[in-house]
């Protein structure tokens, strides 16, 4: 059995579950279906206003579906899991706090970390340092959000949505603000994190080229109602370089998604 | 001159240049000293006066601050009821909007009725005119709060007591530092109002006094007295709002400000 199961969802938003058609209500997604295998890297990849974002609202407990279920490890989703790690297009590191404890917040709230006495705190700091340091933020942990890049906000924020270590990573366009060249800087970082700690990663986007060069699979999703309507398995071998986003292979790859898109679109 | 020089000198240059002007206008146009005294007579009286005036001025400031501490409490937890729950918000603030368009003054002769002549009137005019703008600024600053942030805990499992401390409270604190400001300003008004009409002591009751004694200069002093008190708290928490939400200013010398009732 797969590990996350989103199996013929319908979402329905402003309406309350069966309502008929035709009430001011807007359908995001329809019959959508997804399994994502235990330690893949999935993205979900789709034209604007799709339900990409909806999709990962799902899986992280946030909304529940209007009908159909969401199962995770077998269980069904009915509250905001704990286990889940999540990032978002727009910084949302808490502006009061320092980088260092804004990567700390959710070893506030999650347990067993939560309960762990005051004495753990320079372990829990050294751990934030350290995951700080991965990422090249090592000297900026002192730092106040504002005083560091759109660039360098987005690595603090992969750190605070790992340092708990997640079995689940949600990430929602996390790159989509900055510039391509900090873009492309950020997918390596976001590699990297991804062959260290290994966890099921799915990631929104609307950037093909960011899509194929993370993923297992990238899953194509329709103009509204979403649902997924091809899914590409990525063959090339890891560590991936910018270089081989040149090559044919990858080039035919982002192509071919590109075209699964247009099609949806016109259908 | 440092830039930072003239900043601080700044306010003080401008004071003086407003009194200056002021003593010239009353010598220039002859006015008398019963309808406008000049500043050096006001001043002059403050330092005759002053046993009374400290007397009275340390009454009307223990009246005020104990009814701002009233409207702090009650403002800052109304301010998070009203700002986190929405069916309180659409249900408090059309009486909270209605019950601050009455004008205070109409009201302490009731209070009067009430509770008597004396502090009691001039605490609870105090709370009225100054807890209104720590309820709106509060609660603006709890509805405002960018929903991404809650998600970030919400994902993580966190409780509704996580977000109000983690998020809600930090996120409010120059909204409540900056109706801290306009609210001690606020109960200053409340009192001395309090104290003229309804007051056995206080400043107010020395202006009533002094005022139905045609002592014009005195009247002027005991305001000139509330001036620089009022002045003197602004400064205080105007302090410790740079020192509690710094990260909210950036170095501009500008922090968030939200104009109150009154």
């Amino acid at each position: 059995m797969a590990f996350i199961e989103i199996a013929g969802v319908d979402l329905r938003y402003g309406g309350q579950p069966g309502v008929d058609d035709g009430t001011g209500t807007t359908l995001a997604l329809a019959n959508a279906s997804l399994t994502v295998e235990r330690n893949e890297f999935v993205s979900i990849v789709g034209p604007s206003g799709c339900g990409k974002s909806t999709m990962l609202k799902l899986i992280s407990g946030l909304v529940r579906a209007t009908c159909g279920g969401v199962r995770i490890a077998g269980e069904e989703i009915r509250k905001p899991l704990k286990t889940v790690g999540m990032a978002f297009q727009n910084s949302t590191l808490l502006p009061w706090r320092n980088v260092r404890d804004n990567v700390l917040l959710p070893l506030e709230i999650v347990e067993p970390y939560r309960s762990q006495p005051k004495s753990e705190m320079a372990t829990k700091r050294k751990r934030a340092d350290d995951l700080l340091a991965t990422v090249g933020l090592g000297d900026f942990g002192d730092r106040m959000p504002w005083q560091l890049s759109g660039g360098m906000q987005q690595r603090a924020q992969l750190c605070r949505a790992l340092i708990h270590e997640p079995a689940i990573l949600l990430l929602d366009e996390p790159f989509g603000a900055l510039d391509a060249f900090t873009r492309e800087e950020l997918w390596g970082v976001l590699q990297n994190l991804w062959l260290r700690s290994r966890c099921t990663v799915i990631l929104v986007t609307h950037e093909l080229r960011e899509a194929v060069y993370l993923s297992d699979i990238v899953h194509v999703i329709s103009a509204r109602p979403g649902r997924v309507i091809a899914s590409s398995p990525v063959p090339f071998a890891r560590p991936r370089t910018l270089d081989m986003t040149f090559e044919t292979d990858f080039v035919d790859l982002v192509h071919a998604c590109r075209h699964h898109i247009s099609v949806g679109n016109a259908a | 001159m440092k830039r930072s020089t003239v900043e601080k000198l700044a306010p003080w240059i401008t004071t003086l240049g407003l009194f200056t002007l002021w003593q010239f206008a009353v010598m220039a146009f002859h006015v008398e000293t019963f309808v406008l005294p000049t500043p050096i007579e006001a001043i002059e009286q403050i330092y005759v006066n002053r046993y009374p005036l400290m007397v009275h001025g340390l009454a009307t400031l223990g009246t005020t601050l104990l009814g701002f501490a009233f409207a702090v409490t009650f403002g800052l937890m109304l301010g998070i009821l009203v700002g986190s729950v929405r069916l309180a918000y659409v249900s408090l603030y059309p009486i909270l909007i209605g019950f601050n368009s009455v004008p205070k003054a109409a009201v302490i002769p009731i209070l009067v009725i009430w509770f008597g002549v004396g502090t009691a009137p001039a605490v609870i005019a105090a709370f009225l005119l100054s807890f209104f703008p720590v309820v709106v600024n509060v609660s603006t600053g709890f509805a405002t709060i960018e929903p991404e942030l809650l998600d970030v805990l919400r994902v993580l499992g966190a409780t509704r007591k996580d977000m109000i401390v983690k998020i809600g409270i930090p996120r409010s604190l120059p909204f409540f530092f900056a109706s801290l400001k306009i609210a001690i300003t606020l109960s200053f008004v409340g009192t001395v109002i309090a104290e003229i009409i309804a007051g056995n002591n206080g400043i107010g009751n020395l202006m009533l006094i002094a005022s139905s004694n045609f002592n014009v200069p005195l009247v002027f002093a005991a305001l000139l007295v509330v001036g620089v008190m009022g002045v003197g708290m602004y400064a205080i928490f105007a302090a410790l709002e740079t020192r509690f939400t710094s990260w909210s200013v950036r170095g501009s010398g500008l922090g968030v400000e939200h104009a109150g009732g009154g």
